[in-house]
């Protein structure tokens, strides 16, 4: 952790190779380019100062200069602009297997929970060599997860779930920071990322605190407690006011306005705070909003349920069948795309 | 040179007294209710010198809280408060108005040949709408105080934040008009006031940038107005634009934002570009290499600058092909500006260098700039910016840009003309000593951000990790230096009113209609209408050659 002096930072997972190498790159072309121009600036100062005799004739010379340098830094600029983008596609892509966490910020502190239910304040706890996905969402301000050592960064927004994901590789202690100006104990949300090996980390999920139940399951006796089954059940069910959410993750369900929505967890959040704002194609709109009365983590513990319903493709006829017949052709199940966060671009857009 | 006119009027100066637009009138009144555009310039110098020594001094302050970890100097709510006094300030009444106000209203008329501004009254309410927004925004944040920053994020700023949000709000929406007004009168000045024979490509290279400045002020600053209007809206009423809660979206205040907000980054620097065209070509005696291209490179900036403005936004849950359009516009805008660091560079070829005050703040932009450039392009490669947004990397690179390039084009600016200002010379050898330590100063200040960013100190924090503690002394160091650095010249220059050496009509032999007229010059600028049968920057000492 940064406690001494450095001028590098400690480097603790999968991504922070490419981006130094990236950085690095840039940081020499930088070098070498002020050089270059605080070089020419300088000799041609004190060569053409007034005291020198030295020829100044005047020499019209068009503008050949400058169309070799724009000839030439086009190509540099795309090269660059591609490394950064391959780069990027890497952070922003997490692998279909990483382990997923639930972080809720809030002014000011990280709340994180694991998948078996286990739940952390300011500190996680991770394995080496396991790509890690955290779902983020925030209960007040924008907020921003950044570790230094893993070279990401993500903002965490309120009324939307981000994701970022890395894979540490150097058991240690990395720092936490929000990055995103959060109010005034902003610089004191500060948490930190505990990186332990495979066996370390299983030996401490299985430690003594291990009483918190799956999120999964929580989220189960939520949607019993909420009666939500009253209503969401297959189609030729009796009371089947809504629509099953069987496979309804990462689906596409057809909307009353013609258009097409991913079922990724934002739309899920949505629909369970403010169910008129997508209605789905073939319902009426009688569902109660739930804004105010579920807490951020008890939406995320009822997704997690939702998620468990299984997945679009062994279902997703049944899903098409009991939304109704959509207006327009379903289009195939997003689930590569809604990986990341172009899948809250799509919205609406689908033809 | 041809000097038909500098004879009829800069020669023919008598060396008693002369009527000339400072000694006009001596009453307030006549200072207060001007519509010369020259003392409109003045009073903006004045206006625009408080804010600066204000939002200078709020830095210092919280530079001295950073020397140490603890954040022991002042409170986590008062430093966030002196930032976003700082930001405020410096961005809103000092960086964007600054060269326009001052040297753009005193020098766009006078280098045109025009005998002011196309609207002079509306010019006198700029100036008002400036004062009153700034007077407001200033009584805010000194009383009650605003914690927001000066990006205003929501829903931090339209819900969370207990400060005067609000109030600071409406005084920046008042400065807009200011900047709108400003913008809108040299639009019309440079298309409708040139003299007989000044053609758009005989026009100093400093109306070029004023000009391709004021598309940008016209068009960017109505959105910031509504965006901020907005802001109070939602807090005031509770309309929900901006908060989920109230089925609104944070990240659409970004996009508003950063719509006016990057482009404005060019209202603080093109002029400033302008400025260096001017002053690189005076003191090397030649003509601003590859002028026609640094005139439209000023324009594809402008352009330029109205589309990238998602390059602020690459971590905030933007879609990824969103950030990769940015990305590729953003690195564009790399090349006009490459090749306008390059021609002021070669204007020295050639040329008749001297080094006087001028040309040494104009070379300290250039290594600025070059520097504060660069470091733009890892903020528009999308992997590395991930790493870096947000960290002090940012403050250090946009300092560069903004405040370098500004600062030292603004200082270089007075000091060339200064003469022509006040009719004194400044002193020589305190001037160039002060250029060059507010050079050592501000590197000393920013070239540690640098290294700071990267290794992940965040920006806005008022405690940090031990590790970033010796990179931060250094940086308070450097702007104890650049503090001291800045009060030489305010000192200085009011000396020189009193004490300075009389200046003639043309000190440096310049080219240009400003020199041909006499220091100060008269209230209608010229005693007779200047005809312009020259090229800008016709230095060259054999004029068939110069032509082409």
């Amino acid at each position: 952790m940064n406690t001494e002096f450095q001028i590098f930072p400690d480097a603790a997972s999968t991504a922070a190779g490419q981006v130094d190498a990236l950085y690095l790159f840039l940081v020499v072309l930088s070098v070498v380019l002020s050089a270059f121009v605080a070089g020419l600036i300088t000799y041609l100062a004190i060569h053409y100062r007034r005291a020198n005799k030295v020829n100044r004739e005047y020499v019209d010379h068009g503008n050949t200069i400058e169309f070799m340098a724009m000839a030439i830094s086009f190509p540099i600029l795309m090269g660059i602009f591609l490394w950064g983008a391959k780069v990027c596609f890497f952070l922003f892509r997490a692998p279909e297997h990483a382990m997923p966490i639930t972080v809720v910020a809030k002014q000011w502190m990280w709340k994180f929970q694991h998948a078996d239910g286990r739940r952390e304040i300011d500190t996680l706890h991770i394995p080496t060599g396991q790509p890690v996905k955290l779902t983020m969402v925030s209960q007040d301000v924008i907020h921003s997860f950044f570790v230094p050592a893993f070279r990401t960064k993500q903002d965490v927004l309120p009324g939307r779930y981000t994701s970022t994901w890395f894979e540490a590789t150097e058991p240690g202690e990395y720092r936490l920071y929000c990055a995103e100006y959060c109010g005034t104990n902003h610089s004191r949300m500060i948490g930190r990322v505990i990186v332990q090996s495979p066996d370390d980390f299983a030996r401490w999920m299985s430690g003594d605190a291990a009483s918190d139940e799956p999120p999964a399951e929580t989220g189960r006796k939520l949607f019993e407690q909420y009666q939500c089954g009253t209503c969401h059940r297959p189609a030729n069910e009796e009371g089947a006011r809504g629509p099953t959410l069987e496979g309804l993750f990462q689906s596409r369900v057809p909307l009353a306005g013609g258009q097409t929505v991913a079922a990724d967890e934002t739309y899920i959040r949505e629909s369970i705070l403010r169910p008129a704002q997508k209605q789905v194609a073939g319902y009426q709109q009688i569902m109660p909003t739930y804004e105010g009365q579920i807490s951020e983590e008890g939406v995320m513990h009822l997704i997690a349920y939702i998620k468990t319903l299984g997945a679009p493709a062994a279902t997703s006829s049944a899903a098409a069948a009991a939304g109704g017949q959509p207006a327009t052709p379903v289009a195939e199940p997003a689930a590569p795309a809604s990986q990341d966060n172009a899948a809250n671009e799509t919205e609406g857009n689908t033809p | 040179m041809t000097g038909e006119i500098a004879s009829t009027t800069g020669a023919a100066l008598p060396q008693h007294e002369p009527k000339n637009y400072l000694n006009a009138a001596w009453t307030v009144r006549s200072w207060l209710l001007t519509v010369d555009h020259k003392r409109i310039g003045l009073l903006y110098l004045a206006g625009i010198s408080f804010f600066f020594l204000l939002g200078g001094a709020a830095a210092v302050v919280f530079r001295l809280e950073l020397m140490t970890p603890q954040g022991d100097l002042v409170e986590a709510e008062t430093y966030n408060k002196l930032f976003t006094l700082h930001g405020i300030i410096m961005i809103f009444f000092f960086l964007v108005p600054g060269i326009p106000g001052v040297l753009g209203n005193f020098l766009v008329p006078i280098m045109i040949g025009a005998r002011d501004m196309a609207f002079p009254k509306l010019n006198l309410m700029s100036w008002y709408l400036f004062m009153i927004g700034g007077c407001f925004t200033l009584y805010v944040t000194i009383s009650g105080g605003v914690d927001t920053g000066w990006t205003f994020y929501t829903p931090y700023s339209s819900t969370y934040s207990n400060t005067y949000v609000m109030a600071t709000a409406v005084g920046i929406f008042i400065t807009g008009f200011s900047s709108i007004l400003t913008g809108l009168n040299f639009i019309v000045t440079v298309h409708k006031m040139r003299c007989p024979g000044m053609t758009w490509f005989r026009l100093p290279l400093f109306i070029w940038a004023n000009y391709a400045t004021a598309l940008i002020m016209v068009l960017g600053t109505p959105v910031l107005a509504i965006t901020i209007l907005l802001v109070a809206l939602e807090r005031g009423l509770g309309i929900g634009i901006f908060d989920p809660r109230l089925g609104g979206d944070p990240v659409l205040f970004q996009h508003l934002f950063w719509f006016y907000s990057h482009p404005a980054v060019y209202i603080m620097v093109l002029p400033a570009m302008g400025v260096i065209s001017e002053l690189v070509a005076a003191f090397s005696r030649n003509r601003v290499f590859g002028y026609k291209l640094v005139a439209f490179a000023s324009l594809a900036i402008a352009v330029l600058g109205f589309l990238v403005w998602g390059h602020h936004m690459f971590v905030s849950g933007q879609s990824l092909y969103a950030g990769m359009v940015f990305s590729v516009l953003s690195m564009l805008i790399a090349i006009p500006s490459a090749i306008k660091v390059f021609n002021w560079a070669l204007t020295l070829w050639r040329g008749e260098i001297t080094f006087h005050t001028p040309l040494l703040y104009a070379l300290g932009f250039l290594g600025l700039f070059t520097i504060g450039g660069l470091t733009g392009l890892f903020l528009a490669t999308l992997g590395v910016d991930v790493h870096v947004h947000d960290t002090y990397f940012v403050v250090a690179h946009f300092h560069y840009v903004m405040v370098g390039g500004t600062v030292m084009a603004y200082l270089g600016g007075i000091h060339y003309w200064w003469p022509k200002m006040t009719g004194r010379m400044y002193p020589e050898g305190w001037a160039r000593f002060s250029a060059v330590l507010v050079f050592v100063g501000f590197n000393l200040t920013f070239f540690p951000q640098f290294i700071l960013g990267y290794l992940g100190m965040p920006r806005r924090y008022h405690v940090y990790d031990e590790g970033f503690q010796v990179l931060n002394v250094m940086s308070s160091a450097g702007a104890s230096i650049l503090g001291i650095a800045y009060l030489f010249p305010i000192t200085y220059l009011i000396w020189s009113l009193k004490y300075g050496e009389k200046a003639s009509a043309n000190p440096w032999n310049a080219v240009g209609l400003e020199w041909m007229t006499p220091s100060p010059p008269p209230t209608e600028n010229f005693t007779e209408t200047p005809i312009v049968d020259f090229e800008a920057y016709e230095y060259h000492r054999n004029p068939a050659d110069a032509h082409g």
